[in-house]
């Protein structure tokens, strides 16, 4: 007990009060800048300052001797939308392909760890997690071999004809695996399946199991269970974990590059190309922007579609 | 107190048969025969652990019984996934949906069972529980009240056989606790459904249950009407978990009439044979009880004016509380150790402070014997941790 400081008499504290009130904050207001400095200087001189430099280099001109200038050439924009266009659609159609089957193969797993793995699910959730211990493009060459001409992949799938199926479906050609469509979405979802699985376990997870035991209560069988209950409520990985598939395989051009050929080249290799191989850096940075937009846009409209803004 | 005569009566009987449960060495529920009549309002009432709980949830099917069997209506149940059953629910914690506004949340047993028209029997029910206004508002956005009267709803509107309560107001402050009690009785009145109740509040069990089972252990103590359970407990469980009884450890002196005679420290006390749930032969031990509020507390200098036909002990008062509409006496009885006593404040009387000489006193009448070879202080405890 601190026997110099008197307290003030109850009327007299009410007009004192304010002027401290007002004097403490002053300092502890700025104490959420400062923890937010170190973050905010990281984004400013790795994302901000580049994003610019890249919009100014996507509308310069010139060439790689001469020097590019800032001469407000928009019209790379289209010429480049003109060009490309198929690789954009087929980037979007094989990131959206990859989504949906990593949605298919990871709901089940992480419904299983969730809520059937008991004492294995922390061994589980290692063995989701344990990818990473490798580098994506290590995973993705040992793809390369495990998918060879004469591997046993092939070699199985060719015994049970499976790919005369894939080839009549035109996502294989001839009977190989490699360099055809399939091979790149199988790559695709093999290497964002964690980025799915993750945030749909940590939303089943927190449903109570006691709304399971309610709506069993409630005469719903289990299948009606999952699909009025379960499914509702875990939406929010759901929309989570689509968005954290789709955005990096929307513009990853690893697995394309390493498992597929020219015919499925995607939006990634193009500007990787145009960066490193062509030096067309307004194309490549006009390009990158056009990405960026269309992958805006179209996750905004999925989030608002799927009325979760409020879950995310 | 006693309802005999059921409304009539849409709801069915629980008969357990031998059921048990057992999780790996651990025997939550011993075999149990219970049974709950149809149209009644009964309590499973104990401390937690006991099992009560578990063996609510084998008849609404969430627990598989590791032996016996569960009839509905005369009907085995047993293998009955919960959704095949025709029981609802209280949960503990309610689980309504926090995805679902109110109305589908009490909807949603109708609509599983494809019902279409849905609207006016939700209506009806909301109206009931007086939450119409509230039909579009999300769970979380009720009080805890509210939430545990829409539990009651989204159960009750399934119009099932038996309505499970488990523990449904233990979430509540107490002066809600008390109207949601009273507000339960009524609608399970006016419905005429079984109700079966789980709760640890003694008090809950007794002011809306027509009957109740006090469990301990996994096992039913004892089952009857809450008079019945109050006035002739049949185990010190029973006697010290429903209220406070004050019990003295007595030798039978004399046995064989309507009244034994008991030896307790140098007193003789009478106690009707036909109150005693004990073996009483000659020179055997038994608990003799009193409810404190049946003992009367006189001064030593008017000892005169007791009546002879009370059993009376002679004491010292050694502590004394008001609680407003009674006063809570502990007394000092030589040989006895202490014995609680409460006294209605009507006519105080000044020199009954601590310190004061005494004499205990009450109608032979409601003195009960008990086996003296249980633990006298089983369930005591408890029960204020559940109070």
């Amino acid at each position: 007990m601190t026997t110099t400081a008197t307290p003030a008499p109850p009327d007299g504290r009410s007009e004192a009060a304010p002027p401290v009130l007002r004097k403490t904050p002053a300092r502890k207001r700025l104490v959420p800048y400062w923890l937010l400095l170190p973050g905010i200087l990281w984004l400013i001189v790795f994302f901000a300052a580049p994003l610019v430099y890249q919009a100014s280099t996507s509308i310069q001109t010139g060439s790689l001797e001469e020097g590019f200038k800032v001469t407000w050439h928009v019209a790379t924009y289209w010429d480049a939308l003109g060009e490309y266009w198929p690789q954009f659609i087929r980037s979007m159609g094989y990131a959206a392909v990859a989504t949906v089957l990593c949605l298919v193969l990871g709901y089940p797993l992480a419904y299983l760890i969730a809520f059937k793995a008991g004492r294995w699910r922390n061994v589980v959730m290692i063995l989701v997690i344990a990818p990473f211990f490798t580098s994506f493009l290590i995973r993705t060459l040992a793809w390369k071999t495990i998918l060879a001409d004469g591997g046993p992949v092939v070699g199985l799938l060719n015994s049970l004809h499976v790919l005369d199926v894939t080839s009549w479906l035109g996502v294989t050609e001839g009977h190989r695996v490699l360099a055809t469509p399939l091979a790149v979405v199988c790559g695709l979802t093999y290497n964002f399946l964690p980025f799915m699985v993750l945030p749909l376990y940590t939303s089943l997870e927190r449903i109570d199991p006691r709304l399971h035991e309610a709506a069993g209560d409630l005469y719903a069988r289990p299948s009606t269970t999952f699909r009025r209950v379960t499914f509702p409520l875990s939406m929010p990985g759901v929309v989570a974990g689509t968005l954290l598939t789709f955005i990096p395989a929307a513009g990853d051009y690893i697995n394309a590059e390493l498992l597929g050929s020219t015919d499925q080249k995607m939006i990634g290799n193009v500007i990787q190309s145009q960066f490193l191989r062509v030096l067309d850096y307004p194309t490549a940075a006009a390009l990158s922007f056009i990405l960026m937009a269309a992958i805006l846009a179209m996750v905004t409209f999925y989030i608002r579609k799927s009325g979760t803004e409020d879950l995310v | 107190m006693t309802k005999t005569e059921t409304p009539q009566s849409s709801g069915g009987d629980v008969r357990l048969h031998g059921i048990s449960k057992t999780y790996g060495s651990f025997t939550a529920v011993q075999p149990l025969d219970l049974t709950v009549p149809a149209g009644s309002f009964f309590a499973l009432l104990g401390a937690s652990g006991c099992g009560k709980t578990t063996t609510l949830r084998m008849i609404a099917g969430l627990e598989e019984p590791t032996t016996g069997t569960v009839e509905l209506s005369g009907r085995d149940v047993t293998a009955l996934p919960p959704y095949k059953r025709q029981v609802n629910t209280v949960f503990q914690n309610y689980a309504l949906f926090p995805h679902l506004d109110i109305y589908e949340n009490v909807a949603f047993g109708l609509r599983r069972r494809g019902i279409k028209s849905v609207k006016k029997q939700v209506e009806e029910m909301l109206d009931l529980v007086q939450l119409g206004p509230m039909a579009r508002r999300k769970p979380q956005q009720l009080s805890g009240g509210q939430q545990q009267r829409v539990a009651v709803a989204r159960a009750l509107i399934n119009h099932p056989q038996v309505l499970l309560l488990d523990e449904p107001l233990g979430a509540l402050d107490l002066k809600l606790r008390r109207q949601m009690q009273l507000e339960l009785k009524r609608i399970q009145t006016e419905v005429g459904i079984t109700f079966v109740h789980v709760t640890h509040d003694q008090e809950e069990a007794m002011t809306m249950a027509d009957t109740v089972a006090v469990m301990n252990g996994g096992r039913v103590e004892q089952l009857g009407a809450p008079a019945d359970l109050y006035e002739n407990p049949g185990t010190t469980f029973v006697a010290n978990f429903l209220g406070t009884s004050n019990l003295i450890e007595a030798e039978v002196v004399e046995a064989g009439g309507e009244e034994l005679l008991l030896r307790a420290a140098d007193t003789t006390l009478h106690l009707p044979a036909a109150r005693c749930s004990a073996s009483a032969r000659k020179g055997e031990k038994v608990l003799a009880g009193v409810r404190p509020e049946k003992v009367a507390l006189t001064h030593a200098d008017d000892a005169d004016g007791i009546a002879a036909e009370h059993n009376r002990l002679p004491g010292r008062i050694k502590d004394a509380s008001f609680i407003g509409v009674s006063t809570q006496y502990v007394v000092e009885v030589p040989g006895l150790g202490e014995l609680a006593v409460y006294e209605q404040n009507i006519e105080r009387d000044g020199r009954l402070v601590p310190g004061a000489g005494i004499v205990l006193h009450w109608s032979r009448a409601h003195t009960f014997g008990l086996d003296a070879t249980q633990d006298i202080q089983a369930g005591a405890d408890l029960d204020e941790e559940a109070a």
